[in-house]
């Protein structure tokens, strides 16, 4: 499938601020999956780094503008060319030992509930049923509700509630996985909605579960599925802030309010 | 005088650095006459005129979790710890083997991690040890070096018997010490110089810049500008950063005074900013950069991380390098040095029980009176236990702290650390030392002959570290 991606983030700072520092994970992955025909990153007025393939296999670039501005606009367009794996993240080169996602955060601490949740599936399943049967578990424990979580849920408020977001899913779904001693990490990416499909935010972001012999496999549980040619991968992390596709500072000299507007659109388009 | 070889009771079982039974030692040869001609009045006014140079100095040591005054002056010891020079080669040689394996073992786990894939090391202790930064997998730094500043922290039990206690990969502190005790005797006992040939340490300086200058990165044209990057004043180590950057000659900044701009950091001054190449960090990793670790740190450089990983600026040590120096991963430096550099380690560990093991936990909590127990991230000898020199409730009020979490600690026997004669109220007296020389690598892997001499104070105690109420001493290597 060919997707094409438009995002479109805008800073705005009510005082002009200045040394604006924003790393940027927003490439697409490199793997069997997908492949990127196109693709811009850009920022009005900042330098950039030269960028690196980070031991994760993500591309990470930082930008820097001296100021003062008001406003940062971000944009990123890009045509991908996607691949249906069922999920699996073949071909994808990295370094870092998987092991590795076995650290619990603070998004990700599993309380009394996700341990007890965690233990449902029996104990002799093969990691791959295993990591389907918790994916299962997080469909039905959180049903999609944009609004009452927020970036800063964790997964056992998350699991408390019972309702949430893609971020919500996948946090509760790598607590679950980290329980059962399965390496899980977040991923964040895009999303191409079929126009008649149910509704799913373009900027998207669901789990990877480390199996043994297979390596990373997606699990989208938000959307009780595996990533499949609609989905396309930009980078990991250990939770959604780690996974964050724009994290950045700023130097201030008042206490501006921050506003952000986000535009982001996945098509589908002819090759 | 003459009760200089004894202690009182038990004294005999320690390894005295002057003694040997009534007779002196080679190294104090030059030594005990010098002290034997020293009145108690002399003493004390040589004293009170140490005192008064290092607070003029104004090297102080706060210490950490102690409250109390933090300028309060580290006790100097005047009575010098001495090696021959064949002793120091053979600690020489040890060193430098021990830091090459170390950042050999650096260099393999943030890349293929084939001590792992040998089954030599456990991998959840190296994959999922705090210490092991996710964000420099598959970077090597300038020449490979990980860790440029190694203090190894190792005691003395016999005539040829060193054991390393800890190493410490970071950023070990006290070698403005090394370098303001041999000053302060070099000033009050010009004569003990001319008399004895004593190998020279105010070549630290030079040789931590040389150091530093190495492992600038490709990217760097001309002579690498080299800083050294503080949290600022409030630190208990400020006094050795700026003592450092000045005699080094380099600028002393904060993360404030740093920014990145597009692939470069730059160091803001009154002639406007100037690239930084090489960045000597004393803060710690979760520090250094909002953007990757820490964002509530208001120490670091937004976006440091992001220019490293693209070979714009080296940091010394690497981020990630805390990896090789935990009190679990010492456990295995020999098998490092076996594993890399094919040689048998020259200096030993001490036995250490991980009390993860469920045979180590049960050792352990059956001689727990025995035995030295140490937290696995602990340091400056907070939160461990010695179980000889501790109460019934004491030993058993850290019992429940380990069952609570057993792999949170380790356990080694107590070990007859040397003593060296030292002075005290009643005049001199054995003193338990240790020794932390501070290793150099670069280009080349280096060390000033010498390092800091910790001695513990308390009689009969065995915990040197500042916190605890130990004190230094000026060390010297003769040459031949």
């Amino acid at each position: 499938m060919r997707l094409k991606i438009t995002h479109h983030s805008v800073y705005r700072y009510d005082a002009p601020v200045g040394f604006v520092v924003q790393s940027l994970r927003t490439t697409p992955s490199v793997f069997e999956g997908q492949k990127v025909i196109d693709w811009k990153v850009s920022i009005d007025g900042a330098d950039a780094g030269p960028g690196f393939r980070d031991g994760a296999g993500d591309w990470v670039q930082v930008w820097t503008i001296r100021g003062p501005v008001t406003e940062v606009p971000v944009r990123i367009d890009g045509e991908v060319e996607t691949t249906d794996l069922a999920g699996v993240l073949r071909g994808h080169r990295e370094m870092v030992h998987p092991m590795v996602y076995l650290q619990s955060t603070e998004a990700t601490e599993p309380d009394a509930a996700l341990r007890a949740l965690a233990a449902e599936p029996a104990e002799d399943l093969a990691p791959l049923h295993l990591a389907h049967a918790l994916s299962g578990l997080v469909s039905d424990a959180i049903a999609y509700r944009p609004g009452v979580t927020h970036l800063n849920t964790s997964a056992a408020e998350a699991l408390a509630l019972g309702e949430g977001v893609c971020q919500d899913h996948a946090h509760v779904l790598i607590a679950l996985a980290r329980v059962r001693g399965l390496p899980a990490r977040y991923v964040s990416g895009y999303l191409y909605a079929d126009p008649d499909g149910a509704p799913h935010e373009a900027a998207h972001a669901w789990a990877e579960i480390h199996i043994g012999g297979l390596g990373w496999v997606g699990f989208d549980a938000a959307n009780r599925t595996c990533p499949d040619d609609r989905y396309v991968r930009t980078g990991s992390g250990l939770d959604a802030r780690d996974a964050a596709p724009i994290r950045g500072v700023r130097a201030s000299t008042g206490m501006g309010a921050e506003e952000l507007d986000v535009t982001v659109a996945v098509e589908a388009v002819a090759p | 005088m003459l009760t200089l070889g004894s202690g009182g009771e038990g004294a005999l079982m320690y390894y005295n650095e002057m003694f040997d039974g009534t007779k002196v030692r080679e190294a104090y040869a030059g030594l005990a006459d010098w002290i034997d001609h020293m009145p108690a009045e002399i003493r004390q006014m040589k004293q009170a005129e140490a005192e008064a140079l290092f607070r003029r100095i104004g090297i102080t040591f706060a210490v950490y979790g102690e409250g109390g005054d933090p300028d309060r002056l580290i006790p100097f010891d005047m009575m010098p710890r001495i090696f021959t020079q064949s002793e120091w080669r053979r600690l020489e040689r040890g060193i430098k083997q021990r830091a090459r394996a170390l950042n050999a073992f650096l260099r393999d786990v943030y890349g293929r991690g084939e001590i792992v894939r040998a089954g030599r090391i456990p991998a959840r202790l190296v994959y999922q040890n705090d210490a092991y930064e996710r964000a420099v997998v598959g970077f090597v730094p300038p020449r490979g070096v990980y860790s440029h500043i190694i203090g190894i922290d190792l005691v003395r039990t016999g005539r040829d018997e060193f054991f390393v206690l800890e190493d410490n990969c970071r950023t070990p502190s006290g070698v403005s010490y090394m370098l303001e005790n041999r000053e302060i005797m070099m000033r009050m006992f010009p004569e003990l110089f001319r008399g004895n040939r004593i190998e020279p340490v105010d070549g630290y300086p030079d040789l931590l810049r040389r150091t530093l200058e190495s492992v600038a990165p490709a990217k760097c044209q001309g002579r690498p500008r080299v800083v050294i990057l503080t949290p600022g004043h409030f630190n208990s180590a400020y006094y050795e950063h700026s003592f450092l950057a000045n005699l080094m000659g380099v600028e002393l900044v904060e993360g404030a005074d740093l920014f990145v701009e597009g692939e470069f950091v730059y160091m803001r001054t009154t002639e406007g900013p100037k690239r930084v190449d090489v960045i000597y960090r004393r803060i710690d990793d979760a520090f250094i950069d909002p953007l990757t670790f820490r964002r509530d740190s208001m120490l670091g450089v937004p976006g440091l991380m992001d220019v490293y990983r693209s070979g714009g600026v080296s940091i010394c040590s690497a981020p990630g390098a805390g990896v090789a120096d935990d009190k679990a991963i010492y456990t295995f430096v020999p098998e490092m040095v076996r594993f890399y550099l094919g040689e048998e380690p020259i200096l030993k560990n001490v036995d250490t029980w991980t009390l993860w093991k469920d045979d180590d936990y049960r050792y352990v909590m059956d001689n727990l009176g025995d035995l030295v127990v140490k937290e696995v991230h602990g340091s400056g000898g907070y939160g461990m236990l010695v179980g000889p020199r501790s109460t019934k409730a004491e030993i058993e009020d850290f019992r429940l702290r380990i069952q609570a979490n057993p792999s949170n600690y380790i356990a080694q026997p107590t070990l007859s650390l040397s003593t060296c004669p030292t002075f005290v109220n009643e005049g001199v007296a054995p003193r338990h030392v240790d020794l932390r020389p501070y290793c150099l690598c670069g280009e080349r892997i280096e060390l000033v002959p010498g390092g800091l001499t910790r001695v513990a104070l308390k009689e009969g105690s065995l915990v040197v570290n500042s916190s605890q109420g130990g004190g230094v001493k000026d060390t010297w290597v003769l040459s031949e």
